[in-house]
């Protein structure tokens, strides 16, 4: 049964007058009231925010937890530099259709200034953790929104909704505050932050039937497009301005969609005939890979990649 | 009844099913990890490249259990030094689903810190499946377990008694666990604890049946949690509503874009989560504010983005529009039915989580609801005997230590006895100084100790 049918079979509405017990109605639920928390918790809240499917859901949810009042931050985007157009395009028509204020912390300007050095591989991921924590010192943040979620890794996992930062930004797995009920502790010393973690308990398929319920906006690239591209490390990579092929590495037209929208250095693509949110929710709950194992180069370094990135400061 | 391949994966399970939150618990080498490796495995939510990494690290460690070779407790590794040290350290999150769930699974370690990791999971669980070894039945910390449930009114436990062959299967070992789990279950309270025979490292009655216990007839552990009623259907059923304000919508100059500005000028909503019960707009309501006598209202609407409702449950989270203007704050609560006295000094169970011993005259801050106050712990009168589950005499407590205890708070709290409504009765007790959480508390009632 589709969500549409499922809807127009249930009792009373698009929304449940009685418990909301069904899966994302109870996500949405918990959502909504971590947003709440932490902006009437903190005196400096803010949220990442990419354009990336995850992140467009959570603000999504705090445009709905805010509701009739504006979203009540600022957005964040720490710009790799080596971005999809596409997904620049569309981060910027949301962020005006919302009428926020973004910040962007740019990669490239630390490369340019000599601060930070391109690495080896071309990745640009590991890169961002100065300038976010640049970022949040200078705009005097103190919670962060990020729209992890505890699927999609190892050490995610272990993540509390509300993870403590000292002033470097590190994640110390081993002293973690118990988060016991919903009642959530965000009391920090001055110079930390906090970094909260609104939609941890949604799976990479409760995003996708959100999005379908909700006919939430995403860039083009999620949805299956021709583009040119190339295998690398077993990936399907775009052809463009910061993946160019080597002589090796023969160049063909596929139809392809995006499953996780990062760096274009080290995100990959799937082959995929998934054109509408119906279809890729299909292929989603089909798939035989995860969404990081499948297109995240980063994430292939080594078994602890993301746990060591957290805690040098890293979503 | 022969196993048989089951379509678990995915499908459209979080469509249709509900949301269920269960944690694990268990002691040291019990096979925990392997159990939870093995649900995730058998009901298909492991997938191919997770897979690979296991089987991979299985063979560089010369692992030659079941499952075709694959350690299914790397599964659930998640930190470097839990790979290489072998343990696990603290609470991690699953997720998977079946055709008539989606679960959210608190996997919480057995060996390091239980107290604590067994408390965090179950606060938020449906269910909780407790591990006991048919080699060894029931241990001291099987219950202290029991004991900790019973504390936290855990709706549904599940005593998964595991390494059922080691034992050759036997019915006689099993039922002798299985009557002494059900009477260390009553004698703390524990209505309709649920007990399986199980092997994690074969798979007996995970998800599936297994031939080699016949004599078993009830439901294996997935079943089992496919179709418990949820913590809302069941403890939290029947519970006075309980609305926690979290903060004042008031749009005024912010209004989101494309609304009409002169359509909410006047607006002013409380925007929560319903703690427990529900509401109908038109019901009549009382709104507590610290220091305040009570004061009456009814609900004029109940609003969410999507439109406005004409009723709301726990767990919604909505924004209720009063008949009167009233000056409502972050705080206070809206509620029904009869109203619960708000108290100075009351008394409480506290779970110590901090390495600091808690001791009289401690300053603390206390959380309940949304509610954050300033308060002292008058007297420390008692310290849990997890094994025989009495209260002795103590002045102090120590880490993992339950304990009674005396709290005064400088703002009057509308706290409820815990064993009444769960949501009312919970409290968090922070430090000033560095604002750790430093205990988990359930409200036994007003008045001092």
């Amino acid at each position: 049964m589709t969500v549409t049918q499922e809807l127009a079979n249930a009792p009373a509405g698009p929304h449940p007058t009685t418990a909301p017990r069904q899966v994302l109605d109870a996500l949405e639920a918990e959502s909504i009231h971590i947003l709440r928390e932490v902006v009437a918790e903190f005196d400096r809240p803010a949220m990442l925010f990419s354009g990336g499917k995850d992140s467009v859901v959570m603000l999504h949810l705090a445009a709905k937890a805010f509701w009739p009042g504006r979203v009540p931050f600022p957005l964040l985007h720490v710009d790799t530099g080596h971005n999809f157009p596409e997904v620049l395009e569309f981060r910027d028509q949301t962020v005006e259709r919302l009428g926020l204020r973004l910040e962007v912390a740019s990669v490239q300007d630390y490369i340019d200034s000599g601060e930070l050095s391109e690495r080896a591989d071309g990745t640009r991921n590991p890169l961002q953790t100065t300038p976010l924590l640049d970022a949040i010192a200078g705009h005097r943040f103190d919670a962060v929104f990020g729209g992890g979620r505890r699927d999609e890794d190892k050490a995610r996992a272990k993540e509390r909704i509300l993870s403590l930062r000292d002033e470097f930004g590190q994640w110390d797995p081993r002293n973690q505050r118990p988060e016991l009920w919903n009642l959530y502790n965000g009391r920090h010393p001055v110079g930390h932050h906090v970094r909260a973690f609104p939609i941890s308990n949604w799976t990479e398929l409760d995003i996708w039937r959100y999005i379908e319920r909700e006919a939430i906006a995403l860039p083009g690239i999620y949805y299956a497009h021709e583009r040119e591209v190339f295998t690398r490390d077993g990936m399907w990579r775009a052809v463009g301005e910061f993946s160019e092929p080597t002589a090796a590495e023969e160049v063909v037209r596929r139809t392809v969609r995006y499953r996780t929208v990062g760096d274009m250095s080290c995100t990959g693509a799937v082959l995929s005939d998934a054109g509408t949110v119906t279809d890729v929710v299909a292929e989603v709950a089909a798939s035989t890979l995860t969404e990081r194992g499948a297109t995240r180069a980063d994430d292939r370094i080594s078994e602890a990649a993301m746990e060591d990135r957290k805690k040098d400061g890293y979503f | 009844m022969s196993t048989t391949t089951l379509e678990y994966r995915a499908a459209d399970a979080a469509a249709t099913g509900t949301l269920f939150r269960f944690a694990t618990a268990g002691s040291v080498d019990d096979g925990k990890s392997t159990l939870v490796g093995r649900l995730l495995h058998d009901s298909k939510a492991i997938l191919a490249d997770q897979l690979e990494a296991v089987a991979r690290t299985s063979t560089e460690r010369g692992f030659g259990g079941g499952a075709g070779g694959l350690d299914l407790a790397l599964l659930t590794d998640g930190l470097r030094a839990e790979r290489e040290q072998g343990i696990t350290i603290d609470v991690a999150y699953r997720y998977f689903a079946t055709d008539r769930r989606s679960f959210i699974l608190a996997d919480c370690p057995g060996h390091v810190q239980y107290t604590r990791n067994t408390v965090t999971g179950a606060s938020t669980a449906d269910a909780v499946v407790v591990l006991v070894d048919a080699r060894k039945g029931v241990l001291e910390q099987t219950r202290r377990h029991l004991s900790v449930l019973s504390l936290l009114r855990t709706a549904h436990v599940v005593v998964a008694v595991n390494k059922i062959d080691l034992v050759g299967y036997a019915r006689q070992v099993f039922e002798e666990i299985e009557a002494d789990v059900l009477g260390a279950a009553a004698g703390l309270g524990i209505d309709g604890a649920r007990v399986v025979p199980v092997s994690a490292l074969v798979g007996d009655n995970i998800v599936l049946r297994s031939d080699l216990t016949p004599w078993y007839t009830g439901p294996t552990l997935l079943e089992l949690l496919e179709t418990l009623p949820t913590q809302e259907e069941t403890t939290d059923a029947d519970l006075p509503f309980r609305f926690p304000v979290q903060t004042v919508l008031r749009p005024q100059g912010a209004l989101a874009p494309g609304l009409d500005a002169d359509a909410f000028r006047d607006y002013r909503a409380y925007a929560g989560q319903v703690a427990s019960g529900s509401i109908s707009v038109g019901d009549d309501v009382t709104v507590l504010t610290a220091g305040q006598e009570p004061r009456t209202t009814t609900i004029a609407g109940i609003d969410t983005a999507d439109g406005p409702l004409p009723a709301a449950a726990a767990p919604a989270s909505v924004a209720l529009r009063l008949a009167d203007e009233f000056d409502i704050s972050r705080g206070d609560t809206i509620l029904a039915g009869p109203v619960p006295a708000a108290h100075r000094e009351f008394t409480a169970r506290l779970c110590w989580l901090s390495d600091t011993p808690l001791r009289a005259g401690t300053r603390v801050l206390v959380k309940h609801g949304t509610a954050t106050t300033r308060g002292i712990v008058t007297a420390v009168t008692g310290r849990l005997d997890l094994d025989s589950f009495a209260t002795g005499p103590a002045d102090t407590l120590g880490l993992n230590d339950i304990g009674t205890v005396g709290l005064k708070v400088s703002a009057p709290l509308p706290v409820e006895a815990y064993a009444a409504n769960r949501r009312a009765g919970a409290l968090l007790v922070i430090g000033p100084q560095d604002g750790n959480t430093l205990a988990a508390g359930l409200v036994v009632g007003g008045g001092t100790p």
